[in-house]
């Protein structure tokens, strides 16, 4: 599953993507979470910061659609402490705000990786997007990495059907598998499609209700960070 | 009269021509513009824009109170007047606290991206003195400056922008007819141009005489509908 291009993050554009900060430390490892709308990316992220937090110093950036819903939701069920969370508007263009513009983001990350410099820098900064279509993706200036989220409740052609989330997201995450029998979805079917579409980029199949739960996202994100320090 | 020796030198005539001004003006320009309205999520709700009309009064209003002063400031940025005495001149215009904050936000945003794309040590100064952000319209103007635009490019980058953003924010929240609403804008053009010659003027002038002969003109349902805006628990723009 640890599929990391050892070199492979593209070049930066902006100001403050350079992944070495201006005294010399390497910043934290920027994570985007992107899906439709209802794949479950605010409960996956809620997920990784339980199963993370106790290893890493974290932080999650909502960007809501209209409301501060995602941002309240992680806070009402305390995975972080509020100063962690950050939540960007997005007027009415979720994806505008993830890859056409990306100032607003850039600026969340950088006000959190600030608040955190002294006492315990940031290792890792999940950007969860707010529910789009199947084409939004994040742009390379904002993240390092980025997880695409459907569920199978959302048709079993969605990996056939490819577009730019399915096919070039560094991990796609195909959630709600226990609904699969109820909503008539072949997660082999999934599988094969999955394959056809992204190559040898890693899928990971997800329910969040089993024991297993986010486990192997979770390790896929600990693949990254150990990549990422082992270049500082 | 304040002693201005300590100000920049004037600027150099403007060494780049319109295409640079289309790069500058374009509304894909990534600085933060789309997710705000300008005030019109706030007038849709209201009752105040519910087709083209009320777009066009709605922004023939907006460009004659805050897009005229932030078309000054811009102008006179791009003159190379002092930018935290502009700053000042900004906040001092800019009563409400919701508009500022936005308008410090954009001007952070804007800054980022001018950084990116002309690359220039006023900008970096700019950065190194509002950590915060300066006023987007005096980022604006320093940025036209950077690109080697002159002052009246300036004014004419703020002036349109004040009225792209509820114009396209109107086709998003209303779904105005697309084409309806950019004929608005043309039929806006004429102001644009008038408005546009009058900021430079009062840039020129306040190079001499002070910030403070800027226009202030203001807008005070924009004020109030922004105030207000900014409480509301659920809405698709940041203002």
């Amino acid at each position: 599953m640890h599929l990391d291009h050892p070199d492979g993050y593209p070049q930066r554009h902006t100001h403050s993507a350079a992944p070495v900060r201006a005294d010399g430390s390497r910043r934290a490892l920027r994570i985007g979470l992107g899906g439709p709308v209802g794949s479950g990316k605010t409960a996956t992220v809620a997920a990784l910061c339980r199963a993370l937090r106790d290893e890493f110093s974290l932080a999650v950036v909502t960007n809501d659609i209209y409301t501060r819903e995602d941002a309240e939701f992680l806070l009402r069920e305390a995975v972080l402490p509020p100063e962690r969370i950050a939540a960007v508007e997005t007027g009415a263009c979720p994806h505008t705000a993830i890859r056409d513009d990306i100032s607003a983001n850039l600026e969340a990350v950088e006000d959190l990786e600030e608040a955190f410099r002294v006492h315990g820098p940031l290792d890792l900064v999940l950007v969860e997007s707010g529910g789009d279509n199947l084409t939004a993706t994040f742009s390379r200036g904002l993240v390092d990495a980025q997880i695409f989220v459907i569920d199978v409740a959302g048709g079993d052609d969605i990996p056939r059907k490819g577009g730019p989330g399915v096919t070039t997201s560094d991990l796609l995450v195909v959630n709600k598998t226990d609904l699969a029998p109820h909503v008539g979805s072949d997660l082999d079917r999934m599988a094969r499609d999955a394959r056809e579409q992204r190559g040898e980029l890693p899928v990971a199949f997800q329910s969040l209700r089993s024991a297993q739960g986010v486990a192997p996202v979770a390790g896929w994100v600990r693949d990254r960070l150990a990549g990422w320090t082992a270049r500082a | 009269m304040t002693d201005r020796t300590t100000s920049p030198a004037p600027a150099p005539s403007p060494a780049a021509g319109p295409a640079t001004l289309l790069v500058l003006a374009d509304g894909r320009f990534p600085a933060g513009g789309h997710a705000h309205s300008g005030g019109a999520e706030a007038a849709v709700k209201a009752g105040r824009i519910r087709d083209a009309a009320g777009l066009e009064e709605f922004c023939r209003g907006r460009l004659h109170t805050a897009g005229l002063v932030a078309a000054a400031l811009a102008a006179a940025a791009a003159l190379g007047l002092d930018p935290a005495e502009l700053d000042a001149a900004a906040d001092a215009r800019t009563p409400v606290p919701a508009l500022r904050t936005a308008s410090r936000k954009l001007g952070r945003q804007l800054l980022r991206a001018a950084r990116a794309v002309w690359p220039a040590p006023g900008l970096d100064a700019l950065a190194a003195a509002f950590p915060r952000g300066a006023h987007q319209p005096v980022v604006l103007g320093l940025t036209a400056r950077a690109a080697g635009l002159g002052p009246r490019d300036a004014a004419y980058a703020a002036l349109y922008e004040s009225v792209g953003g509820p114009a396209t924010a109107t086709v998003r929240l209303l779904g105005l007819d697309p084409f309806e609403a950019t004929a608005v804008l043309a039929r806006l053009a004429p102001a644009l141009d008038d408005l546009a010659g009058r900021a430079t003027a009062a840039a020129h002038r306040a190079r001499d005489e002070g910030a403070g002969v800027l226009p202030a003109a203001s807008a005070p349902l924009l004020d109030i509908a922004a105030h207000q805006h900014a409480q509301w628990p659920v809405r698709l723009f940041a203002s």
